[in-house]
């Protein structure tokens, strides 16, 4: 899976986080394998989502390239160079390169800076800007870049709405001109209108700034949107990994399936023929996972040897891999096919050609 | 044969210390029984608060309902004190909130909350009581019912304390249940399974069902009927299939071209509404989406637009609604 341009290349990727018991004499019970075995690419330019529920790890990959957790095991490069043999210089470097925005602007902001403080601090720790008229006035290039007037440099974060704060949030990532933002539920705890104008903010500033994206989230929609490439996490493993408009028009993995059904359409006709299968069971807990393939319990496809072996991601098309041995066998039951592949078949066939235009409910631009 | 639930021009506002929240304004709509109602809105658009006031939850002081009626199977239960309203919540009227934590009690065991609203309302003892909780908790797909009766919500799932909440929201047979934003704490697939399980036993046991919710494809799937809210106001309301299929509000527009969706090529460009919902404390004259809205002309700023119909049952609050039928066709 390497690729010539590759900007980070994850191999074999494991952080296990030790349970802990005992007052006086803490002694480790147990492990949380929260990544265990995981490997892809980031190519340059491109934005690559990771989805998964909670519990699955996306998170810790994300905390991991930022080198703010020590992997347990395996290799990240980031443009061919292991950052884990990085010292005190080459990480300073190395930070300056790589940012990241989270979910919620008003726990990663903090709440006693103004946003010129906010948006300048990194301008000064890494010395960049260490004048402050020029600071400022780079702030205020960073604010309208994102979108903000620059009257709002005097504010502090309570009295911003949270996509001001988001906005923010992004302008701060963007000021040391990095090559490489992960975006953590970036836009999650957003309100639908607002949610919308930040992903279009994401993907004008890559467009803009050539920058490649981590895009983490759990709104397969809005990952679908934005990335080029996605990997399908379950448990600390990549269960389905492929170029977006093959992972989601041709799912492999049961579980991706299953998350797929799982999402509601904005559109009752489609809704209504659609095939209900809500897959049983809950996540199981990362601290005690089944044995086997950690989904073989709620898999309606699972059987014996599903329990034993833990499947390998195996390529199944073009770019394409899944991790599950029945991928290769005879298509499953039709009906849990049918809530999820073809939506766009399920429209009723007269309105097939007229869809585009008649479902977008266009407004000429102003 | 009447309405189950009709609420007919609710107005609620809060006096907060920097001035007057007007969170809920003039509404009107009415739930059949068995139907599922969505009401669809972002937040601040006044549909939580308005799903408290139906049962006088909404706190006072600060709230304070000013005006409407909501008459629950022909009586109004705004006029009623508190032990009269008592009768209702969660006897006939069943809540489901979006937090299960923090709407069960964390010190009282799963099986003594879903057996306390039997006892009090339908007078069972406690062998009787037990005996129901336990198919109960059956019928919500929880696993082991004895066990879990004697658990605590910590050692539940989120997914699993939700169910205990639909077990007890069911537990007294209401014939209305108001679940506020019921699965958006939790993960898709678990949100899938409770929503999927939520209509089938409202569907059986004939619940009318009110969604409070501000996801589209929930409405989508779930819903018979939907209201659309902004700005503590009732902007669009209908059958749920007119209003995907013809949308005739700008702000439910804006709505549905802002998300990006599954069942549309990948490249279909986004189109956010612009600018930020209105601020509470000082809402804009006339029709509260003025400011955002493309369509907008002057005479938007001096009154606020009533609902008017588009058809039969489908009515929209837009002054513009000739214009935007023009430009964006039926």
């Amino acid at each position: 899976m390497t690729a010539r341009d590759a900007l980070f290349e994850l191999r074999d990727l494991r952080k296990y986080f030790p349970v802990k018991r005992g007052l006086v004499f803490d002694r480790t019970v147990a492990q949380i394998k929260a990544v265990d075995g995981v490997s892809f690419t980031i190519r340059s330019g491109e934005a690559f989502g990771l989805v998964g529920e909670s519990g699955c790890g996306k998170s810790t990959i994300g905390r991991c390239l930022l080198k703010l957790e020590e992997p347990t095991g395996g290799q990240i490069l980031f443009e061919d160079a292991d950052i884990a043999t990085f010292d005190g210089r080459q990480t300073q470097a190395f930070r300056r390169h790589v940012q990241a925005v989270f979910q919620d602007p008003f726990s990663s902001l903090n709440p006693r800076m103004t946003v010129e403080e906010i948006v300048g601090e990194p301008l000064l720790v890494h010395g960049i800007e260490p004048d402050r008229v020029g600071r400022l006035q780079r702030v205020r290039e960073l604010l309208s870049v994102c979108g903000l007037p620059a009257r709002l440099v005097d504010r502090y974060p309570h009295e911003m709405s949270g996509g001001q704060r988001q906005r923010v949030g992004i302008a701060r990532a963007l000021a040391l001109r990095p090559d490489f933002i992960v975006c953590d539920e970036a836009v999650s705890a957003l309100d639908v209108s607002i949610q919308a104008q930040i992903v279009r903010l994401l993907e004008d500033l890559r467009e803009q700034f050539g920058l490649t994206y981590l895009f983490i989230g759990h709104d397969l929609s809005v990952v679908r949107h934005i990335c080029q490439r996605v990997a399908v996490m379950y448990l600390g493993r990549i269960v389905e990994i492929a170029d977006c408009d093959t992972l989601f028009d041709d799912a492999r993995h049961p579980y991706t399936r299953a998350l797929l059904a799982s999402v509601p359409v904005p559109d009752p006709e489609i809704e209504r023929r659609r095939e209900h299968q809500v897959i049983q069971g809950e996540i199981p807990s990362p601290m005690n996972p089944p044995s086997g393939c950690a989904f073989h319990p709620r898999c309606p496809l699972a059987d014996e040897t599903c329990r034993v072996a833990v499947p390998a991601l195996q390529a199944v098309g073009d770019d394409h891999y899944a991790a599950c041995p029945k991928v290769g066998e005879a298509s499953p039951d039709p009906a849990w096919v049918a809530g999820v592949t073809g939506m766009n078949a399920m429209r009723p066939s007269t309105a097939q050609d007229e869809d585009q235009s008649s479902c977008h409910h266009d407004f000429p631009s102003s | 044969m009447s309405s189950l639930l009709e609420i007919e021009g609710l107005s609620v506002e809060f006096r907060m210390t920097d001035g007057v929240i007007r969170a809920v304004n003039d509404v009107s709509f009415d739930v059949q029984r068995g139907e599922v109602v969505a009401v669809v809105g972002e937040s601040g658009s006044g549909k939580s608060i308005t799903a408290l006031a139906v049962l006088q939850l909404v706190p006072q002081p600060p709230g304070r309902i000013t005006a409407g009626a909501v008459r629950f199977d022909g009586q109004d239960l705004l006029r009623l004190d508190e032990d009269g309203i008592r009768g209702f919540r969660g006897r006939r009227i069943g809540m489901v909130f979006q937090e299960p934590m923090t709407s069960l009690n964390p010190v009282l065991s799963i099986g003594r909350q879903i057996m306390e609203a039997m006892q009090t309302h339908l007078g069972l003892a406690a062998a009787e009581a037990r005996a129901r909780a336990i198919e109960l908790l059956q019928a919500v797909g929880i696993a082991e019912p004895e066990r879990r009766l004697q658990q605590y919500p910590h050692h539940l799932s989120g997914g699993m304390r939700q169910r205990v909440m639909i077990a007890t929201a069911l537990s007294c047979k209401p014939d209305l249940i108001i679940a506020d934003e019921p699965t958006t704490a939790l993960d898709v697939t678990i949100q899938a399974q409770i929503l999927h399980l939520m209509q089938g036993l409202c569907r059986q046991l004939g619940v009318a069902l009110v969604i409070i919710t501000h996801n589209l494809g929930v409405v989508a799937r779930y819903a018979d009927r939907v209201n659309v809210m902004y700005g503590g106001r009732i902007v669009e309301q209908g059958p749920a299939a007119e209003i995907y299929r013809t949308p005739s509000h700008p702000y439910t527009i804006g709505l549905l071209n802002s998300v990006p969706r599954l069942d549309r090529p990948r490249s279909a460009p986004l189109d956010p509404i612009p600018g930020n919902p209105p601020d509470p404390l000082a809402p804009p004259s006339g029709c509260s989406f003025r400011p955002r809205c493309r369509l907008a002309a002057p005479h938007c700023a001096e009154a606020v637009p009533p609902l008017r119909t588009v058809t039969a049952a489908h009515r929209s609050a837009c002054f513009e609604l000739q214009r935007l039928r023009e430009l964006v066709p039926a």
